[in-house]
């Protein structure tokens, strides 16, 4: 794989934003044991919805750019997510029983992250359409 | 927290996305672009190292660094929704879903096999 230092560089800038915002809503909506961990859900649904956006209007709207993909997609939306957090929170929430409330969890995230990934496709693309 | 452990916390974050980008790049290079499996690689190698720092029982800042810092950005749900998603446009809808499924079943098991070996340690 060929390395592009600049692209590295906007992709590890964008990681920096991402986590440390990532890192404020942990603080700003902390969640006790056995309740819906919302810092998470906010994140993931909120980067779901801007990866969307800003990858649909970079491949389809904008003049092709090196550096705003990596720096927004690969970098702030990549890193202002999480994966692993959320796996982690199910554990915890199927350790305690709560299992209603994982499986709620597990399938509110996960479908909630397509739609939005799916109105902010279709939002650029009708702004395409009309403009 | 201190400043300091935020400003760790974002110079993680972005060593995890850069980790993630190599990562993902190289798997999604050596095996078929027809799925994501460079996503899922991460994520998955990211919940399994979670699971092995809750495990291993760390001080609050360290944990706080690797955990949230490291780990949490280079593993992504954005991306992930995101395949999924795409996989639906070209017609994959059910392996969109199956994306969806495989990882949370996958993920969860990672992060439970890795807390145990955390514990260990």
């Amino acid at each position: 794989m060929r390395l592009d230092h600049r692209e590295l560089g906007a992709i590890f800038a964008g990681g920096f934003v991402g986590a440390v915002a990532r890192e404020a809503l942990d603080r700003g909506f902390a969640s006790g044991v056995g309740q819906w961990p919302w810092a998470t859900f906010i994140a993931n649904i909120v980067g779901a919805f801007l990866l969307g956006y800003f990858t649909t209007r970079l491949q389809e709207r904008l003049p092709l750019s090196a550096y705003r993909r990596p720096l927004l997609g690969t970098g702030l939306c990549g890193a202002l997510t999480t994966f692993s957090t959320m796996q982690l929170e199910l554990l915890r929430l199927l350790d305690t029983n709560r299992i209603g409330l994982a499986l709620a969890y597990a399938l509110v995230s996960v479908t909630a992250g397509f739609m939005a990934v799916a109105v902010a496709t279709n939002l650029v693309r009708r702004a395409r359409i009309a403009g | 927290m201190s400043l300091l452990v935020t400003l760790g916390i974002g110079v993680l974050g972005g060593v995890g996305a850069v980790a993630r980008f190599l990562l993902d790049g190289a798997v999604a290079d050596r095996v078929s672009r027809d799925f994501p499996y460079g996503t899922l690689a991460v994520n998955l190698l990211g919940a399994f190292f979670l699971g092995i720092l809750v495990g291993a029982a760390l001080g609050a800042n360290a944990y706080h660094l690797l955990a949230t810092g490291l780990i949490g950005s280079f593993t992504t749900f954005s991306t992930w929704a995101f395949e999924s998603h795409r996989l639906g446009e070209d017609g994959e809808l059910r392996l969109g879903i199956l994306n969806l499924i495989v990882s949370l079943v996958l993920g969860l098991a990672a992060v439970w096999v890795g807390r145990r070996l955390g514990t260990t340690l």
